[in-house]
């Protein structure tokens, strides 16, 4: 297991769970070691005092772009079926959701 | 062929004239670049019959007088998508897919009959910073083939360097366009953020991402901006600024204008020729005419850990579409969705693409947010306040591109936040959005040294008038790489 | 030990627009798998989202019938996990600045009105559909991926099933007065996530929730809540602890199934959508959505009580829904007297609906002929008898005019033409008459029914009536 303090393998591999990635038992040794590493070099950012500092999450110079609400059928169906993997019937296929938990 | 003795100009004139044919030109290029690649490798696709078909039509149509670039052989990025034509972002992830879509700027270099020579190597999504995490292997350095031709846009900016063709399109993250033009010796440009459309690029950080042109002079950059800058209603982050000819100032007078050298692009871990050559460009732009002022950028020391969150967690997010499902590769042996997922990812993404996802998703996770990715938005918006400060009083700033000339292949791979240090002084102008260029400016040991000009929010006329009054006051960009590499 | 229940519900809508929130594709999906798709809905490598202002709209719209705060500054986030039918593998919705919040509805639960305050609502986009197949496969079609929601956050202060109840017909009735949405449950056009808990009356802490799926209707919904109230009595009651789990509504028993218990939050790792800029709503825009607001129900029955003079009763009801309130505006706009039309259309109209099982804009019946009929009624051209047969050819599509002079139908007031008739029959039945005379009153309801055998039922019953009382006193 890791020695670095910030991070540990088990941290690591609840990212790695978030991100669907899987390590195997080296590379995860490896992959934390270097995630500590990461991590000493974005915690600099503690050195700088924020207080009241508005967030910068974007730099474009534009506000209230949009589109109206005209519709456009692409018919592009038959092209992006050939690119999947696997389809049937116009479908994309996937092996069997067993989790009927659904988002919205 | 070679690009080395030709401008734009010349080849336009013989296009025009009809003394060369597109076809022969682009016969030719192709030639070049098909000979090259086995040694440099900086192409993931060769577009042989695409080109040649693209050359005919033109040429059965004529060339358009006013238009430079009509029938020139240009390479692009292999992360920029191009419809019918394979486009990997040198990702076993994508190692076969073909895009059904054109990216904005490829529909605009086809409207303009500039003809897309092929598909160039990189690193994988574009991140890393040496051209060597692509899925097809590395590029080489045209002046050192033991080197590396810095990245992420390696391809792009070596098939330039070797003259294999005028000009490629990049993309720039952190400095990806910048960086691999400091180290080929070439011009590169990251234009204003919203400058150009993004729809069709790839995404990797999508509030730092900006296609931008890599050419062998800064007039040449001008004019390829020009084709590809613009508002698209299908990028709502493009801006709808007017696009004048960036060319416009060239030519004109630096008298009277203010300069800023940033003390912290001097400091600590910059090379002492980089740092020569920053000195020495400074003392031209004062003999041109302008005054240089020692400036303070505070918060840049701090660009480098805001930018792998801000970038990292962005990517986290903009790379979870790569799950096997509607395109790209799909694990074999999948029993489960949960197989199709996770084996697709860990066998379709590599290291370096896993670390990014790795950093932002914790960046975003539960209970995180606020101490990384919203510190590191905070510090983005010290950082441009730094930038507000000094365009209060200056015209353009110039610095180092990269704090060191290329280095070895394989030297730095191993340690990623060696790695990541390496685009230190590129990565404030990506949080910031400016606009800067990478031009040739001096060499050490016979590799080449970029200076970077920075300006301010759209205003990529008065960084290529300062370019090119640089560039007329200089050698830098006359010298090319010698045979196989042997500067 | 008695107990305090609190509901909460999550009420996702369909915005019915032209196409969807950040791609231009047609927002239907009822059509072939994958049909109305393009690369946006894909999450192709390179795409942009691009803002539809007519979901940004229809939000404002929402915000306004429900009485919330419009947000002026709209930011969009990112809501990231992966499923088949989330091709980005994140949604994009709004996290920080929902388009609106702090809104409310009143309920009105046996006669008890009470207000039910609306946390926030925010627009996002809609994932595709899979199809669950025994073959070892599930199939995604992508058609609904990316049509425009609006999801509405109810405060805690629901307190009882038939609270939950009277809140979501409330809130469909005020959605569809918007004109944003069709809310319809069975279509999917309305879904329905409610979470419940119990805690001992006086304690201030609540209870462990737990969250119901499954609810296909308003009627399960209460259903459902009223199991699970029970449910956690009991097990509080028995000294248990009621667990954070997810519960499906089975409709065949009416009791709710466990279906997982919930280990932690989910982490979704929302951040701000960096290819969506921001949406700012200054006040022209706003003004001229608001001034473009449909009347809501409230101000339709009062202007229906107090202009047109109707009932209480019969305003409810005829606001019950925007098509029937419509509908009823259109045929008195015509002309139609408002209390029959009212009448009209709260009885033939609602008995032919629920007998047919249709909507009325799925029907023949238009207000104009509607509005003609009652008119008919009004000026005595029909009598209310007829109307009956008139009605009939209205729900077939005719015009009812032609169809009453076609069929010879109108009705008979003309004296000129109706006293030689009743002349007629006072003659042929003199023993009648007779029996008048001796008080017999019964003597004039047979010569009516004479008349108005002789006369098809078309004779005017009333007109008759004055007639053949002259008639008779001078014999
Ligand atoms: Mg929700
Ligand atoms: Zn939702």
């Amino acid at each position: 297991m890791s020695e670095n303090k910030q991070i540990s393998a088990s941290d690591v591999e609840h990212v790695a769970g978030l991100a669907k990635l899987k390590f195997n038992d080296q590379d995860l040794n490896k992959f934390t070691d270097q995630f500590g590493d990461i991590l000493d070099l974005v915690n600099t950012l503690n050195e700088v005092d924020t207080d009241g500092v508005e967030p910068t999450f974007s730099v474009t110079d534009q506000i209230n772009t949009m589109r109206e609400d005209v519709a456009v059928n692409a018919h592009q169906k038959e092209e992006l079926l050939k690119n999947a993997p696997d389809t049937e019937n116009g479908f994309i296929r996937v092996p069997a959701i067993i989790d009927e938990s659904e988002e919205g | 062929m070679n690009y080395f003795d030709t401008s734009l100009e010349e080849l336009h004139q013989k296009l025009v004239s009809k003394e060369m044919t597109v076809t022969e030109l682009v016969k030719d290029t192709l030639d070049q670049i098909e000979s090259d690649q086995k040694e440099l490798n900086a192409y993931v696709t060769v577009d042989r019959d695409g080109a040649l078909a693209q050359a005919k039509a033109i040429d059965e149509k004529g060339i358009n007088a006013d238009n430079l670039w009509a029938g020139i052989p240009v390479a692009v990025k292999d992360n920029i998508v191009t419809k019918d034509l394979k486009t990997t972002a040198a990702s076993k992830m994508l190692e076969n897919f073909t895009p059904i879509y054109d990216a904005n700027v490829v529909e605009k270099l086809k409207a303009n009959d500039v003809v897309i020579i092929g598909k160039t190597n990189m690193d994988e999504f574009a991140m890393g910073g040496s051209t060597e995490t692509s899925f097809f292997g590395a590029t080489k350095n045209p002046w050192d083939h033991t080197k590396v031709p810095g990245g992420s846009s390696g391809g792009s900016a070596t098939t330039v360097s070797a003259g294999e063709v005028l000009a490629s399109l990049g993309s720039d993250t952190g400095g990806s366009i910048r960086q691999p033009a400091s180290f080929t010796g070439i011009v590169g440009v990251k234009p204003t953020y919203g400058r150009v459309s993004r729809y069709g690029l790839i995404a990797f950080g999508s509030s730092l991402d900006q296609i931008g042109p890599l050419t062998r002079s800064v007039r040449d950059n001008a004019a390829l901006l020009n084709i590809i800058a613009g508002k698209d209603d299908r990028d709502m982050t493009s801006s709808d600024q007017p696009v004048d000819n960036f060319a416009a100032k060239i030519g004109q007078d630096l008298t009277g204008m203010k300069v800023a050298l940033p003390k912290e692009y001097l400091g600590e871990g910059i090379d002492a020729d980089v740092k020569k050559s920053v000195l020495d460009a400074a003392e031209i732009f004062k003999k041109l005419g302008a005054t240089v002022d020692e400036v303070s950028l505070p918060h840049s020391k701090y660009g480098v850990a805001a930018y792998y969150i801000i970038g990292s967690s962005e990517a986290s997010s903009n790379l979870q579409r790569f799950d096997g499902i509607r395109y790209g590769y799909r694990a074999e042996d999948v029993k489960s969705l949960e197989d199709v997922y996770v084996k697709t990812r860990s066998e379709g993404f590599g290291d370096e693409v896993k670390r990014r996802i790795m950093l932002g998703t914790y960046s975003l996770s539960a209970g995180f947010f606020d101490a990384y990715f919203k510190k590191a938005a905070q510090v983005r918006t010290l950082l441009i306040n730094d930038f507000k400060e000094i365009f209060k009083e200056h015209d353009f700033i110039i610095g180092p591109t990269a704090p060191t000339p290329a280095f070895k292949l394989g030297a730095e791979t191993a340690d990623p936040t060696t790695m990541y240090m390496n685009d230190i002084l590129t990565i404030p102008l990506n949080l910031a959005g400016l606009p800067a260029m990478s031009l040739p400016a001096g060499f050490s040991d016979g590799m080449p040294i970029g200076l970077q000009i920075i300006a301010k929010p759209f205003d990529e006329e008065t960084m290529y008038q300062a370019g090119s009054a640089f560039e007329d006051a200089t050698d830098f960009h006359k010298e090319v790489p010698g045979q196989g590499g042997q500067n | 030990m008695n107990f305090k229940t609190t509901i909460g519900l999550e009420v996702h809508i369909e915005l019915k627009t032209n196409s969807k929130i950040f791609s231009p594709s047609p927002a239907e999906f009822g059509d072939d798998a994958n049909a109305n798709t393009n690369v946006i809905d894909w999450g192709y490598p390179g795409v942009l989202p691009q803002t539809n202002k007519g979901v940004i709209e229809a939000g404002m719209k929402a915000a306004i019938a429900l009485h919330a705060e419009v947000t002026r500054e709209n930011h969009f986030d990112r809501k990231n996990y992966f499923y088949p039918d989330n091709p980005k593998a994140y949604q994009i919705t709004q996290s920080v600045t929902p388009i609106g919040k702090d809104g409310w509805i009143e309920i009105d639960v046996d006669g008890k009105k009470k207000k039910v305050g609306i946390a926030e609502m925010h627009v996002e986009e809609d994932a595709g559909k899979n199809t669950h197949n025994p073959n070892g496969y599930s199939y995604v079609d992508l058609n609904r991926q990316g049509t425009p929601l609006i999801e509405i956050v109810s405060k805690p202060d629901i307190e009882s099933p038939d609270e939950a109840y009277a809140y979501l017909e409330a809130l469909r009735q005020r959605i569809q007065f918007t004109g944003i949405s069709d809310v319809k449950m069975e279509e999917g056009s309305m879904r329905v996530d409610v979470n419940i808990s119990i805690r001992p009356i006086g304690s201030d802490k609540f209870g462990t929730k737990a969250e119901l799926k499954n609810l296909n209707s308003f009627n399960f919904v209460r259903k459902g809540l009223a199991f699970e109230e029970k449910r956690q009595q009991k097990i509080l009651l028995s000294g248990g602890q009621v667990r954070p789990e997810t519960r499906r509504f089975d409709e065949a028993s009416g009791e709710t199934i466990l279906m997982r218990v919930k280990e932690g939050a989910d982490d979704y790792r929302y951040f701000p959508e960096p290819d969506v800029p921001v949406v700012t709503i200054d006040d022209n825009w706003l003004n001229s959505v608001q001034e473009a607001m449909p009347e809501m129900p409230g101000k339709r029955r009062e202007r229906y009580v107090n202009e047109l003079k109707l009932s209480d009763y019969d305003a409810m009801v005829l606001t019950q829904t925007k098509e029937m309130s419509d509908f009823f505006e259109e045929a008195i706009a015509e002309g139609a007297d408002p209390k029959l039309t009212a009448n009209y259309l709260m009885g033939d109209v609602n008995a032919y609906l629920n007998d047919q099982k249709v909507d009325l804009q799925d029907t023949k019946i238009t207000p104009t002929n509607l509005a003609t009929m009652v008119k008919m009624i009004s000026d005595d051209t029909i009598s209310s008898k007829i109307a009956k047969k008139v009605f009939k050819a209205i729900t077939d599509g005719e015009e009812p005019s032609a169809w009453v002079k076609a069929k010879g139908l109108i009705q008979l007031s003309d004296p000129d033409k109706l006293n030689p008739i009743i002349k007629s029959i006072v003659d042929d039945n003199s023993q009648s008459v007779e029996d008048f005379k001796n008080g017999k009153d019964r003597a004039v309801g047979f010569l009516i029914g004479q008349i108005m055998k002789q006369t098809k039922g078309q004779a005017n019953p009333k007109v008759v009536n004055q007639l053949l009382m002259k008639e008779l006193k001078v014999r």
